[in-house]
């Protein structure tokens, strides 16, 4: 039985040997070939990719910003002390909540600017995916936009657990728990939705929203400005959206090559 | 061989465990509550009795192992000696009426922890434990708790008991942390609420273990006599983040206290 086996095998390498012998330069030459063919195909798309951003460019663009009127909400400092290695992150500076984010010259922070009208809905949705990282057991960014089937990437850089329960109401509940250095995990909603609140069950002070929209968007910085690429030429509504002051709307008109300028404000309440 | 080999290292961990039990060598840890005393009590008693059965019916199994584990065939019992009826009526009885006279004694020791009044100067501290965490809630300088609105619940905000400082008077000058402290040999009064299922307060210190129930508030109360940082953990298997489901007593002077208080006040 064993002596059958043997033999078998060494039938077995020995084919393997004669076929490395006979076969490893025309091998070569077809991994050669292959190799090169996926260059060209890589630049091919690479110019392709290019030359399709470009003509978006000239499609038009939407750039802004948002202000705050008045003076921000007091920000509640978050005490962590129940998870040491994220309280030990934020040991100069605390946390605090971040219901309301502006800067000294009054740019709010966190704002969704997206197409609510004048859309054909047939625009492409981009294959980029956006990042959200969960990091000294905070959301960053603490407010994300994408794209109704546009994939999320969430990242946890953190040495504890967390679990990412997004209660969408317009899209199926997701609610997925991520260890320690845990791979990325990857998302996608397919329903419009401003906005599904987010939390983590494990550090109930995390909080972010995601918000699912169809079409280019922004999402206003630090300054308070944003942009929106890719927008065809046309006469559009224009919504802002903020966690905590709502939303409001422009019309603004987008001409070919040029940018249009929008500029928001919202009164503190 | 190998029967007696069983009963000697049967009867070698059951004298090594009654050992470190008697020397206290595995015991509670430090005792810091007035009304501790009594439970350590009641445990040791329960211990005593539940240990001397232990202890015997350990060796009695190592001497049967001993004498006729080895015995092949011939000498196979059919039956338990006197028969096994009579045994098991026996041995309920005994049982039972040792679990009975351990709850009746028991019952005292925990009666006089919540079937008396609390200290009408206690201090108040109400606490609401969620999915996975504590927080706690002070009434600040008016002595007042404010109304609670669930609606109101918010993560975003930190506003994890549901206040409106807006339309409250009462709840302006509450004290929202995720920390505990007490001042030392003060009575304290808590208020437990859950905002979402079952979980429990439990600080092994303190002898203190509560369960919450959602939408019933649970008064609880008791005096710490020593300072020192302890864990306060859910006992109440509550999900996926129970294992991380704590939080952090701190028992310090009055002044240390204030001091405290102060601090949380201002972070508001």
């Amino acid at each position: 039985m064993s002596l059958r086996l043997g033999g078998g095998s060494v039938n077995v390498m020995g084919r393997i040997d004669i076929m490395n012998n006979e076969e490893k330069n025309s091998m070569k030459a077809r991994c050669k070939v292959v190799g090169l063919a996926s260059a060209i195909l890589v630049v091919a798309l690479g110019l392709l990719y290019s030359g399709g951003s470009v003509n978006a460019a000239a499609a038009g663009q939407i750039t802004g910003s948002v202000k705050l009127d008045g003076t921000a909400p007091h920000q509640k400092p978050i005490d962590m002390a129940k998870e040491p290695s994220c309280a030990a992150v934020h040991k100069d500076k605390p946390a605090t909540t971040e219901s309301v984010v502006a800067a000294a010259n009054g740019g709010l922070e966190n704002v969704v600017v997206y197409i609510t009208q004048g859309l054909t809905g047939s625009e492409p949705v981009s294959t980029q995916s956006v990042e959200i990282k969960q990091e000294g057991c905070q959301y960053v960014p603490h407010v994300v936009a994408v794209d109704a089937g546009q994939h999320l990437k969430i990242v946890n850089s953190d040495q504890t657990s967390h679990n990412i329960n997004a209660q969408s109401t317009k899209n199926p509940a997701w609610n997925k728990s991520q260890p320690a250095g845990a791979p990325p995990l990857d998302a996608t909603w397919n329903n419009e939705e401003v906005a599904i609140p987010v939390k983590c069950n494990v550090h109930p002070w995390m909080h972010a929203y995601i918000v699912v929209v169809k079409g280019p968007y922004g999402v206003s910085d630090d300054s308070g400005s944003f942009n929106l690429d890719n927008v065809p030429p046309g006469t559009y509504t224009l919504t802002a959206w903020h966690e905590t002051y709502g939303t409001q709307t422009q019309t603004v008109t987008v001409a070919a090559g040029k940018p249009a300028t929008v500029s928001f404000t919202f009164k503190a309440k | 061989m190998p029967g007696k080999a069983f009963a000697v290292v049967v009867a070698i961990i059951t004298l090594v465990i009654a050992f470190c039990v008697i020397t206290h060598v595995w015991w509670m840890p430090v005792d810091i509550s007035a009304h501790g005393p009594k439970i350590d009590r009641q445990i040791e008693e329960t211990i005593f009795g539940a240990g001397i059965l232990f202890i015997a019916g350990q060796l009695v199994l190592a001497s049967f192992a001993f004498l006729y584990g080895d015995s092949k065939g011939a000498r196979k019992m059919k039956a338990f000696p006197g028969g096994a009826k009579s045994l098991i009526v026996f041995a309920c009885v005994v049982v039972g009426v040792e679990i009975l006279v351990l709850s009746f004694i028991g019952s005292k020791a925990w009666a006089s922890v919540y079937f008396t009044p609390p200290d009408p100067d206690s201090l108040r501290v109400d606490v609401q434990a969620e999915q996975f965490a504590f927080y706690f809630r002070y009434p600040g300088p008016d002595g007042k708790f404010g109304p609670l609105h669930p609606e109101l619940i918010n993560e975003g905000t930190q506003n994890y008991f549901g206040l409106d400082p807006e339309h409250d008077a009462d709840a302006k000058d509450d004290i929202v942390t995720a920390g505990m402290a007490i001042p030392v040999n003060k009575p304290v009064l808590l208020t437990l609420h859950s905002k979402d299922m079952g979980h429990s307060f439990d600080v092994r210190e303190l002898r203190i273990q509560q369960d919450f129930v959602p939408g019933i508030v649970i008064p609880i109360h008791f005096t710490a006599n020593q300072t020192g940082k302890f864990e306060i953990v859910c006992t109440q298997l509550c999900g996926l983040g129970h294992y991380n489901m704590k939080a952090y007593l701190e028992v310090m002077s009055q002044a240390d206290y204030d001091n405290w208080l102060k601090q949380q006040a201002a972070m508001q």
